[in-house]
């Protein structure tokens, strides 16, 4: 068994569980009772969603496929960042406080 | 020689790092709380997303990719407690009342000082 079936193999696994942890995620978006865990999954979506561009990159042996892991990174945090905000002045508005 | 070892120490960290995702996205589903389901989202989770950047390093045998992976990988473990942290925030100071599986609120105070604000 050479290095190359070795990752070949390994890449397979690892698609799959991460593919597995995607569903699984997806399924507390849907049932989640708050918003909070929805965007709490969303944020676990995009990092998993990422590792899995990632084992991609691994397995075509195109590394084009990093950039756009870590551009998925970054569009996660600001997603994540935005929707924290917008959680807190929704609460804010509907007191009936000033912003 | 040595590349057969790099691939077989990056398919090792591959491997962990879906390891890592999955167990993360279980506790995302079955931990009781928002609370403790960001502890196992932005600790797991990130740990996991940073060690498939790392395979990624160590299997490029490039040093643009790798150092591009390392960069991912330190911005990963940057971002993510930021987010979590937010999040928290976000959520505890518009959830109203104490979570019923928090043994201590230390921040109950400065709720109540908000509010009073």
């Amino acid at each position: 068994m050479t290095a190359a079936d070795v990752l070949s193999l390994t890449t397979l696994v690892a698609l799959v569980m991460l593919g597995l942890a995607m569903l699984i995620t997806v399924v507390r978006i849907i049932i989640g009772p708050t918003l909070g865990d929805r965007v709490l999954a969303l944020d676990m979506l995009t990092v998993v969603a990422m590792g899995f561009v990632g084992t991609v990159a691994l397995r075509t042996g195109l590394m084009l496929y990093l950039d756009i892991a870590i551009a998925l990174a970054l569009l996660g945090f600001l997603a994540t960042i935005a929707l924290a905000r917008y959680i807190l002045s929704r609460a804010v508005s509907s007191r009936g406080a000033p912003l | 020689m040595i590349s057969d070892i790099a691939i077989y120490a990056g398919c090792v960290l591959l491997l962990a790092g879906a390891i890592f995702s999955l167990v993360a996205a279980i506790g995302v589903l079955r931990l009781p709380d928002l609370y403790t389901r960001m502890h196992a989202a932005s600790k797991a989770g990130a740990v996991g997303g940073g060690l498939i950047l790392i395979s990624v390093a160590v299997m490029s045998f490039d040093f643009g990719v790798a150092l591009r992976a390392i960069v991912g990988f330190c911005f990963l473990l940057l971002t993510t407690p930021v987010a979590a942290h937010l999040l928290a925030r976000a959520s505890y100071r518009t959830s109203g009342q104490s979570p019923a599986v928090l043994v201590e609120d230390e921040l109950k105070s400065k709720r109540s000082q908000n509010e009073v604000a």
